[in-house]
């Protein structure tokens, strides 16, 4: 475990709880039925009930249940089957209630687990438990600040959160970062959230506290807030980590508090300490019963989630994924892995398999070359235009239709890789730019025919090449005679070349080296 | 014809037989209110919106669309949000505040702004005075002013929902809405000498009645008789989807209530269906115990012998834990109100105080200039039993008297079909003899608490007068859904006598 420790000074302990505020991706509020698109203008998704006007009632959104279900399956934790709204008390301008709706003593999910894989080590945080929540709204100081007021935004308003809380279990920053990652995995894999940390998608909260090695009560905590990217939670982590240790080792006490992480300083910063904590005099919210789950429910939803409808086990989670397309496509562990880092990634591959070109040389969906085409062209090529975005949410500006197209074509022989390869990072990068919306996966064949990109297989145009190439480079094909094999490279490189990438490689391999033998 | 004591059903008559108009019922509630202004149960007249919705209401009857309540005037308890009327709960914290929608309650009897001849097609008079957000029970706490008792102006007319009694004991309306948290329907009618009844919880929806304690909230009609009540909550009643805490049960329409309608709809006289022969009165002892006025006690003892007279036998029943309803309510009823009530920040709407240097500081002007002393004093009270470390030993405690005061009467009606008793200690008194002593006041509710808190129907029937001619009231207490027998079973009673037609000689 020595690796989880890289930051820590020898004889310390770091103890972290994170707790993440997940947005669900309903339609309508969790209490109302206004919309929950992000970036409206202010206060155009906010009706009578998110405004708190005078008679309105709340009523759940089930949905967001459905989510809640979802995630509890998704987890392996225990789905309340009856759980209890209360009511958060604080005046706030952009509460409008004075009160926030969440759940305290009965949340609707309890327990489960999450695992994750630091440095090569296998380890499994525990979770407490997942509530559900209204999020508030926003108050907007920026570009007001010479009017004297400030601005409520009610948008947001009644979004539904599902809160997740870990156990005190974490004992780094890149455990922290790992299991933020795997959850943000799960999360989006099962469809709940959007996972998007810029627009507060996904936001984690972190108790950090430390203790000397062997101490067994745990020490003072302190909680990071406002954390919106994986980088940041663990360089803030780190800062608050060694920020505690010299303040203890210095003869200081850790406060018990809540402190903002400033990015632009790589700081932690005291918001509010425990004096001034609010005492929100929680009580069940009388406006709303208790949730009931029924097992018929939960089962139903668990079916619904199920990869293979015949098996009760094949939950689509990302760690059962990897394991059904081993044994469905029979992909190596490590590919398998790879290709279940992402549900969009994972779903190219699924979709690039089922494109598989039915010829009469066989069905390529069950051909194993065919599958290996398409994990690896997924892996490096779809997996290296995700990379380029810091954003976890990232978008899929290819459909997975015209991805499968192109991997299909390269198994034709009708394009090369290294064409499949251009085409897709020209296709990527265009209709980001562009935001023309995702190109038809038919455009494929088209761009094809328009361009001449069909690969040259027809072997009397390739010999026919190969022979200029041989007449015009007399001194490589002496080399080659001469038993240089590097000199068979610049050859191939010139018919490549002369073909304008278009001939079949393996075809220009073998034709050369027949030519070059005689 | 005099129009301010006749019974729904005679008004159906006069219009459908063309006696009168629905505008001119509606000028003649007008104008009887108008005159009346001394009582202060008004709060908003808008003479050119009632008339607009009664021409409406006429056009309806003249199409042959007419149900049984088309046309009749009705007037809301002004804690119902209305799209064009004020809805102030009788608080300067909504002073000028106008809802941009309508209750359920005036959805469905009709009479909400702009769009009448929806629901039951009733003609909305105006907005009716009341206790500050439903909190009191004299409705001196108003903030535009207590309310004067038809029967004498010196007198408290009850409350919460006392500007609703004494319209309809003036004859200003003939039937008005009212809302129940502790006993805020039953107290001013009993003490106005009218009848009313609080269903079951869940049977009328919530959604745009002013919250005051969620889990005890109840609306209900307030008319001049058992009959005209049970056309009113037919009406009122029904699920509601925008309500979590609304019924959604075919039981919510008994047959008895179905037959109700139908006699009353014909015309004739209401053929119940039931007889009160055989059936079994509990009379709690609880209710009779020291504290119970002598002249109340003896008109209640005189319908009780009226009820056994019809054909009923009295059965003695134990409620052992009704004086605990009082500190349970006063507990509960709190607590949900200092959470419902924190929307009220001058934020987005209502008063906002003029003096502030910072956030905090509009929020906690706006609130103590907003208010009055009995809401803060509730407000208080509710944010200190919720409060870290007092939560178990008051709020949870009150939880848990409050479900075995629902088993006391879950025990009772074992034994009987219906819990009768007075529905308060005493006749109406002076004004501004209980201002001072918050819980001489409190002790008042304490036979209509345990049904609140039980979420039971409760009614009250006028059954006598006590000392300077004061009207008593008779509780009728019944179980879950069980409004049907009720409300024939106070019907039957008011066939035999007449304190329900007697009105005060300065209105009539």
């Amino acid at each position: 475990m020595s690796g989880s420790f890289a930051n820590t000074p020898a004889g310390w302990e770091v103890v972290i709880g994170l707790e993440t505020h997940t947005q669900l991706s309903t339609a309508s509020k969790i209490f109302s039925g206004s919309p929950t698109q992000y970036g409206a203008p202010p206060n155009t998704q906010a009706n009578a009930v998110d405004l708190a006007l005078p008679g309105t009632l709340p009523v759940l959104n089930k949905v967001a249940v459905e989510c809640a279900i979802k995630f509890g399956l998704a987890v392996n934790a225990k789905i309340a089957p009856r759980s209890i709204f209360a009511r958060k008390n604080y005046f706030y301008p952009d509460l409008p209630k004075g009160y926030q709706i969440s759940q305290y003593e009965l949340p609707v999910v309890i327990g489960g687990e999450v695992n994750i894989t630091v440095a090569g080590v296998e380890k499994t945080v525990q979770l407490t438990r997942a509530h559900l929540e209204e999020d508030a709204g926003k108050s907007l100081h920026e570009g007001l600040e010479t009017s004297g007021v400030s601005g409520i935004d009610l948008n947001r308003a009644g979004t539904p959160l599902l809160e997740i809380v870990t156990e005190p279990c974490i004992a780094s920053a890149e455990e922290a970062v790992a299991y933020a990652k795997a959850l943000h995995s799960i999360v989006t894999w099962i469809g709940i959230c959007d996972g998007n940390m810029q627009e507060g998608s996904f936001r984690c909260d972190a108790n950090v506290s430390v203790r000397r090695k062997g101490e067994l009560k745990l020490g003072t905590r302190a909680e990071i807030k406002n954390v919106n990217s994986f980088r940041f939670l663990e360089k803030a982590i780190q800062y608050e980590v060694r920020r505690q240790i010299e303040l203890i080792e210095d003869g200081g006490r850790v406060m018990q508090e809540t402190r903002l992480y400033d990015s632009d300083r790589d700081e932690t910063r005291s918001m509010r300490s425990k004096e001034d904590a609010m005492d929100y005099r929680y009580f069940p919210d009388p406006d709303l019963l208790p949730l009931e789950i029924s097992r018929a429910w939960i089962d139903q939803i668990h079916d619904e989630m199920l990869i293979d409808k015949s098996d009760p086990t094949s939950l689509d989670v990302p760690e059962r994924m990897a394991v059904w397309l081993r044994r469905a496509y029979g992909v190596s562990a490590a590919d398998a892995r790879a290709l279940t880092a992402d549900y969009t990634i994972c779903g190219y591959f699924r979709e690039a398999v089922l494109n598989g070109p039915r010829t009469l040389l066989g069905d390529a969906r069950t051909n194993p070359a065919y599958i290996k085409l398409c994990a690896n062209f997924v892996i490096s090529e779809v997996n290296k235009k995700r990379n380029e975005s810091d954003d976890p949410s990232w978008k899929r500006w290819v459909s997975e239709e015209t991805a499968g197209q192109l991997i299909a074509k390269v198994f034709e022989g009708i394009i090369s890789l290294n064409t499949a390869r251009q085409l897709f990072s020209e296709f990527w990068d265009t209709d980001k730019v562009g935001a023309v919306g995702m190109r038809d996966a038919s455009a494929v064949d088209e761009i094809i025919e328009k361009r001449g990109l069909q690969q040259v297989t027809d072997s009397t145009a390739i010999e026919k090449m190969v022979d200029d190439v041989i007449n015009a480079n007399q001194k490589s094909v002496e080399e080659y005679k001469a038993g240089k094999e590097k000199a068979l490279n610049a050859l191939f490189g010139q018919v490549m070349r002369a073909s304008n990438k278009t001939a079949n490689p393996a075809q220009v391999t073998e034709i050369l080296k027949r030519k070059l033998s005689l | 014809m005099s129009f301010a004591n006749a019974s729904l059903s005679a008004l159906r008559v006069a219009l459908d037989t063309k006696q009168v108009s629905a505008t001119e019922l509606a000028e003649y509630f007008l104008a009887r209110a108008e005159k009346a202004l001394t009582l202060n149960a008004f709060l908003h007249i808008d003479r050119g919106l009632t008339l607009s919705q009664a021409r409406e209401a006429d056009a309806r009857i003249a199409r042959g669309e007419a149900g049984a309540l088309t046309g009749i005037p009705v007037a809301h308890k002004d804690i119902f949000v209305t799209r064009d009327w004020r809805s102030t709960a009788g608080s300067n914290m909504l002073a000028d505040y106008i809802s941009p929608f309508d209750a359920a309650v005036v959805e469905k009897l009709g009479g909400g702004g702009g769009k009448s001849g929806n629901g039951a097609g009733m003609v909305c008079l105006g907005k009716l005075n009341c206790d500050e957000f439903a909190m009191g029970s004299s409705n001196e706490n108003s903030a535009f002013g207590p309310v004067k008792n038809p029967w004498n102006l010196t007198k408290i007319p009850g409350g919460s929902s006392g500007g609703s009694a004494a319209a309809i004991a003036a004859g200003l309306t003939p039937a008005a809405t009212g809302t129940d948290t502790g006993g805020s329907l039953r107290q001013p009618a009993a003490m106005c000498g009218i009848t009313a009844i609080k269903p079951t919880y869940g049977r009328v929806s919530r959604y745009g009645m002013i919250a005051f304690a969620s889990s005890l909230d109840q609306g209900g009609p307030m008319a001049k008789s058992a009959e005209d009540c049970a056309l009113l909550l037919d009406a009122m009643a029904g699920f509601d989807e925008r309500d979590s805490t609304s019924l959604n049960s075919e039981i919510a329409k008994t047959p008895i209530m179905a037959r109700f309608v139908a006699a009353f709809a014909s015309g004739k006289p209401a053929d119940t269906g039931s007889t009160l022969q055989g059936m079994r009165i509990g009379v709690p002892k609880e209710f009779f115990g020291p504290g119970l006025a002598t002249d109340v006690a003896n008109a209640v003892e005189r319908a009780l012998k009226e009820f056994e007279k019809l054909g009923a036998t009295r059965v003695d029943i134990s409620l052992p834990r009704t004086t605990l309803s009082i500190p349970a309510y006063y507990v509960i009823a709190p607590a949900e109100a200092s959470s419902n009530l924190s929307r009220f920040d001058g934020v987005r709407y209502g008063h906002r105080s003029k003096k502030y240097s910072d956030l905090a500081e509009m929020i906690a002007n706006s609130r103590a200039e907003g208010f009055g002393p009995e809401v803060k004093r509730r407000i208080l009270t509710g944010a200190y039993v919720l409060s870290h470390g007092y939560y178990d030993a008051y709020y949870l405690q009150a939880q848990r008297v409050r479900r075995l005061i629902g088993l006391d009467f879950q025990e009772a009606f074992k034994s009987c079909d219906f819990i009768l008793g007075p529905v308060a200690p005493t006749t109406a008194w002076d004004i501004g003899a209980k201002n001072n002593d918050p819980v001489a006041m409190y002790l008042e509710d304490i036979y209509t608490l345990g049904v609140s808190l039980a979420g039971l129907p409760g009614m009250s029937v006028p059954c006598g007068f006590g000392d300077g001619n004061m009207p008593v009231g008779l509780q009728i207490i019944g179980n879950y859904f069980d409004e049907g027998r009720m409300l024939a079973a106070a019907h039957q009673y008011q066939q035999v006598t007449d304190w329900h037609t007697r009105r005060p000689e300065a209105f009539s």
